[in-house]
């Protein structure tokens, strides 16, 4: 009795854990299948192929470098505040995380666009921003900036408000104490908000399509290479995101220490 | 003392949930009195009205329409897409499709390409040639689309290299950027011109270098409501309703 109890117990659970594994697993085992290894370096030497990569590397490493530029002092300025204007600051940050990207594309263009609120100004000055490699990075900081700066926060939380303190009474400036003791001390924190912002750069896709458009070399990035290929040759696709799937794999690595203990 | 099992979710709850995704998953035949067409952007307005027109004559009959580049379609027709009709912009769009899914193919209407311009026409475009003016902002299709080939196919005959800042995935997200005013100009059929009404300009492109397509109209299975709508749209009324949306015989 006591045994098919357990065994019925471990049914209820093992059988829906097993499926939400296999939901995720299978498409990334089919993935793999699929390709064609022998082709793989002639697929990504395609013309389209490589300006593609390239292109997702500079603007994915662009906005790595204005979220830790732009982000780490807002994160610096959230850690450290309990105000209210400061919660409702943090709230406003995870909109662009949990919205769909297609709709923050409509928005920037509603910004940034030659008739957009901030863009008709720019417009007279000869800077056009729609269809520019400068697009496709706004595309991709407002997606990923939300991530570095809360990633961030939550470290810069987790200090010793005693560190500030003594560091006040030895003279030290906000920006000296931020770099001589708080920055070294959340480096790990910086360091996975920073992974987390360039993979989920490296994977925008609507905002970017919406607000960039897709030329090759100039907005058309990896993810959206994937997607234009994908009606012209297939196989060139899976390529393609046999290289996107690795490069995941490799960013996950990289929090390992944090996460996957 | 036992304690009661908490009588949830068992086994057999899952049971059906699995059993559920099935049923959504199974290509199963549609319904007899549902008739699925995937068609080309391009003939999103025609479309809607001739489907409305069919189903105001065929009251048992309920229409599902999805549109996208012909590219696309195809791809999902060949990845086993349950649709009855399909309708593609141009002969070569059927290509690639798997012919073992194709019952019978019927052309039924003509288009052009035409150069579109937001209406105030900020770049002040009046022919192909200002197409490959420096620093203009011209939006075409993408090459593996329909409207994209047909566009490289008329540049290549005109000489001309676009201006181009962007490939979009099918016309009408061609043409959005135009609408919006992000573009100065884009090369989109002349029915899309005619459907978009006064929001753009269209400027034509001249007979010889333009590329003319053929749209067929594809039966995928051999359903009998699915043939009184193709049977509709190369019929009289239906081809009337194509002209006025500006789509030629083909």
């Amino acid at each position: 009795m006591r045994y098919a109890a357990g065994l019925r117990s471990r049914l209820t659970l093992g059988v829906p854990a097993g499926l939400a594994l296999l939901l995720l697993v299978v498409p990334l085992a089919a993935l793999l299948t699929r390709a064609d290894w022998s082709r793989l370096p002639g697929d990504l030497a395609t013309p389209t192929v490589l300006p593609a990569l390239r292109l997702s590397l500079l603007t994915t490493s662009t906005t790595a470098g204005l979220c830790l530029l732009l982000g780490t002092p807002l994160a610096w300025f959230l850690a450290r505040s309990e105000h209210r204007v400061t919660r409702w600051v943090r709230a406003l940050l995870t909109v662009p995380l949990v919205l769909p990207p297609v709709v923050g594309g409509v928005a920037l263009l509603m910004a940034w666009g030659r008739t957009g609120l901030l863009g008709q100004h720019l417009a007279p000055f000869g800077v056009q921003i729609p269809f520019t490699t400068v697009a496709v990075v706004l595309a991709e900081t407002f997606v990923a900036m939300p991530f570095f700066v809360l990633a961030v926060e939550g470290a810069m939380r987790g200090l010793d408000p005693r560190l500030e303190a003594v560091a006040r009474t030895l003279g030290a400036t906000d920006v000296h104490y931020l770099r001589t003791v708080a920055l070294p001390l959340v480096l790990p924190g910086l360091a996975s908000g920073l992974a987390l912002a360039w993979a989920r750069a490296l994977g925008e896709f609507g905002a970017t399509l919406t607000f960039a458009g897709s030329f090759p070399g100039r907005t058309q990035t990896a993810p959206l290479a994937v997607y234009a290929a994908l009606e012209q040759d297939p196989q060139v696709a899976i390529s393609v995101s046999i290289v996107l799937l690795a490069v995941s794999v490799l960013v996950l690595g990289v929090l390992r220490g944090r996460w996957l203990r | 003392m036992r304690r009661r099992r908490p009588r949830g979710l068992g086994p057999a709850a899952y049971g059906i949930v699995v059993l559920a995704l099935a049923a959504c998953g199974s290509p199963a035949a549609p319904a007899t009195d549902t008739v699925t067409v995937l068609a080309a952007a391009s003939l999103t307005e025609a479309f809607d009205q001739l489907s409305a027109d069919f189903t105001a004559d065929h009251p048992g009959v309920t229409m599902e329409l999805s549109y996208g580049s012909s590219a696309t379609l195809v791809q999902q027709v060949n990845h086993g897409a349950p649709a009855d009709v399909l309708a593609l912009a141009g002969e070569s769009a059927a290509d690639p499709l798997d012919p073992s899914a194709v019952r019978s193919s019927t052309p039924f209407a003509g288009n052009v390409l035409e150069i579109a311009v937001p209406s105030t026409n900020p770049a002040h475009v009046t022919g192909l040639g200002d197409l490959g003016r420096a620093g203009l902002k011209v939006v075409l299709c993408a090459p593996a689309v329909p409207c994209g080939r047909a566009a490289d196919a008329t540049f290549a005959k005109a000489g001309i290299i676009p201006s181009a800042v962007s490939r979009e995935v099918d016309v009408k997200a061609t043409l959005s950027k135009v609408r919006l005013g992000e573009a100065d100009a884009a090369v989109v059929y002349h029915s899309d011109v005619v459907a978009a009404g006064d929001a753009v300009t269209g400027v034509p492109i001249p007979e010889a270098v333009n590329t003319r397509l053929r749209y067929p109209i594809i039966t995928l299975t051999g359903d009998p409501s699915a043939q009184a709508f193709v049977d509709y749209v190369v019929g009289e009324r239906g081809q009337h309703t194509l002209r006025s949306f500006g789509f030629t015989s083909p």
